[in-house]
């Protein structure tokens, strides 16, 4: 057998011009973003504290509030499409993600009530009310914000990787997958619903005073933590966003679209799912340390299967695999709830379970599909 | 059911499956071929609910070696790869990539870095990505996720890669997407994943099932020119192809070797007449 002979090609063909490498951002892109930071950290805090209340421009402080939870929803949104959009795994226990990262952000605000609370105790209330004498070791340093955000970060990511780790290396895939997740997070709440547990029982955590010294109900505070919120959102998306358009993306993608074949070309999906899958996780309990001040409150409710279904449904609603969509997808979902709950409070569960088989049926990509389809009839 | 013809000079002797014990090393490029064989099955023995999918199959592929292998519906093809490519773990028998791999105990992304491509039987490329990217995911590199996080692409990889695409002449679709290929294209295209990966061993199945004739002919050319340098293992019922590789001939029937040899032994052998004229 002779080595090596070249194969006998008809034409020379000419080398290829540079691939098309996806931008980090568009230009288009670039200019929202600026637009969208601009608004968020500038223009609607000024707009908060620098106005009258009478004033027409004056932005309240419950659209502030508002609007800051529902940048922490965005971030939880941008987070689910990642390991959702690009991993194909359907993660249906998010919301414990969430609700991790709020109560170790939480313990920090718990403890930096200090003796200001009803029983002007060292101890927080509820450790009173149930007769306890010193705080549990868990409670240990929660006092420090440095401790508190580690914890925000340490407790989520741990169990996100452990959980994700035997899952994905048993692969355990698909609606086995979401089966489990949900029980995980409904295993978590009924934990979190006793009051032995040392996190407040079914009332959680509440009546925070103050945060880093600052009182938590002032306008500033709370136009503080609306900028903060948005940065963290613009962060995990571009984050997301590079991640995606690099090789470690094409191989989350090429992982979703037919596993084994990755595995026969030498990757092991194992690390490349855990990865996105554990990121995935903290940036959600960032969004939960985020969301718990500005709500003032967090209790296992957070937990309740539920609520991690409703953000699968705003990253279906926006578009999944787009990373802008699910934004778009967690604003319109959380703004129409804001607005159903208070006029037709019985119909909303009615109009968001309409508005998702309307999704799935007739706009599979979503909401910013419809930009793309209106694009794409101008041209053609 | 006995193996009608092993040649017996490509049987490995006790004295070298002494070493086979450190059979876990699995540092890649190490694979050891002093012996001229690239692969060994030995007694392999698959069931699945009983039936036996391969019956103590025995089979040796030399270095560099083309090799066809033939057999009715049924006769174990399919599971073979999957025994050597990891995916399927044998009940009994032994299964080496050179001299010291033991394929039975690593997993299907190890033995790729130890140098087995595989290209399934239905075509399976990765229909959202662009041609090009298929290939630059398949391409031979550090594969871990460190790696993949500020993986750039340097010159080396593009040169493979368009080298690549010029083989499976697809240079003017790379950057297509894959999905939009006609059926042959995507074989091709599946071909050059494997190529891109530079493995020792290329295990095809069915390669030019769905080509024309034209595409037909410039894959056997093609598999022609990588022997030598590879050893290929290509799994074919089109006769007119097997005809054209002209190599050797494995004949499976019900998990075992029926016949091997070359083309026009192996068709005149009074069992494979048999087994194929008398069902």
């Amino acid at each position: 057998m002779s080595d090596s002979r070249p194969v006998s090609l008809p034409i020379v063909l000419p080398d290829l011009p540079p691939p098309p490498r996806p931008a980090l951002l568009t230009r288009m892109g670039w200019t929202g973003l600026a637009l969208f930071a601009l608004l968020a950290v500038v223009v609607i805090p000024a707009l908060h504290l620098g106005t009258a209340p009478s004033h027409p421009l004056h932005v309240s402080g419950y659209a502030v509030t508002l609007g800051g939870k529902i940048l922490c929803y965005a971030i939880v949104a941008v987070a689910m499409d990642l390991i959702w959009g690009f991993a194909g795994i359907l993660s249906l226990g998010h919301g414990l993600f969430f609700a991790l990262g709020g109560y170790a952000f939480g313990m920090y605000l718990m403890r930096a009530i200090g003796t200001d609370g009803v029983y002007q105790s060292e101890l927080p209330d509820f450790m009173v009310f149930l007769n306890w004498k010193e705080l549990p070791w868990y409670w240990s340093g929660s006092d420090h914000l440095g401790v508190a955000l580690a914890l925000v970060l340490l407790v989520p990511g741990i169990l996100a990787f452990v959980f994700g780790y035997f899952a994905f290396r048993s692969r355990i895939k698909g609606v086995y997958f979401s089966i489990i997740t949900q029980a995980l997070t409904y295993a978590f709440m009924l934990l979190f619903f006793r009051n032995e547990t040392g996190f407040g029982g079914n009332n959680g955590f509440t009546d925070f005073k103050r945060i880093l010294g600052f009182s938590i109900t002032t306008p500033e505070t709370r136009a503080t933590l609306f900028a903060l919120s948005a940065a963290m959102l613009i962060a995990c998306l571009l984050l997301c966003r590079h991640l995606v358009t690099g090789k470690f993306g094409r191989v989350l993608t090429a992982i979703r679209d037919a596993e084994s074949r990755v595995m026969f070309i030498g990757y092991q999906p194992l690390w490349y799912k855990l990865f996105a899958w554990t990121l995935s996780a903290l940036m959600t309990a960032v969004a939960g340390a985020l969301y718990v001040p500005q709500v003032g409150i967090i209790n296992p409710g957070e937990m309740s299967p539920a609520n991690s279904i409703e953000i699968a449904i705003w990253v279906a609603v926006g578009g999944r695999g787009t990373l802008i969509g699910p934004i778009i997808g967690a604003f319109a979902v959380n703004l129409s709830k804001s607005w159903f709950t208070v006029s037709f409070p019985e119909y909303w569960l009615f109009f968001l379970g309409l508005l998702f088989v309307t999704v799935t049926l007739w706009l599979p990509g979503g909401v910013v599909s419809l930009w793309s389809r209106l694009n794409g009839d101008k041209t053609s | 059911m006995t193996p009608a013809a092993i040649t017996p000079a490509t049987r490995p002797n006790d004295e070298d499956y002494g070493s086979a014990n450190l059979g876990h090393l699995l540092v890649p490029d190490t694979l050891d071929i002093s012996h001229k064989v690239i692969l060994y099955l030995e007694g392999v023995t698959v069931s699945f609910d009983g039936f036996r999918a391969l019956n103590q199959l025995t089979l040796t592929i030399d270095a560099g070696e083309l090799r066809c292998i033939i057999g009715p519906n049924g006769a174990g093809k399919t599971t073979m790869m999957d025994v050597i490519t990891g995916k399927t773990r044998p009940d009994s028998g032994t299964v080496f990539f050179g001299q010291t791999l033991d394929l039975t105990r690593m997993s299907e992304p190890e033995i790729v870095h130890a140098g087995i491509g595989r290209k399934f039987q239905k075509p399976t490329i990765f229909e959202r990505h662009t041609v090009f990217e298929n290939l630059e995911l398949a391409v031979k590199t550090d594969k871990r996720v460190r790696h993949s996080l500020r993986a750039r692409l340097d010159g080396l990889t593009r040169d493979r890669i368009d080298e690549a695409l010029r083989t499976i002449r697809l240079t003017h679709l790379a950057h297509v997407q894959a999905g939009l290929l006609s059926h042959g294209q995507k074989q091709w295209l599946e071909i050059g994943m494997l190529l891109v990966q530079d493995p020792r061993l290329l295990l095809l199945d069915e390669p030019v099932a769905g080509m024309t004739d034209a595409e037909t002919e410039h894959t056997a050319e093609l598999f022609t020119s990588l022997a030598g340098r590879h050893s290929l293992v290509v799994v074919e019922h089109d006769m007119a192809f097997v005809a054209k590789l002209a190599s050797r001939v494995t004949v499976l029937h019900e998990g075992s070797v029926l016949a091997e040899g070359r083309m026009e032994e192996v068709q005149n052998h009074p069992r494979v007449i048999e087994v194929y004229l008398g069902r």
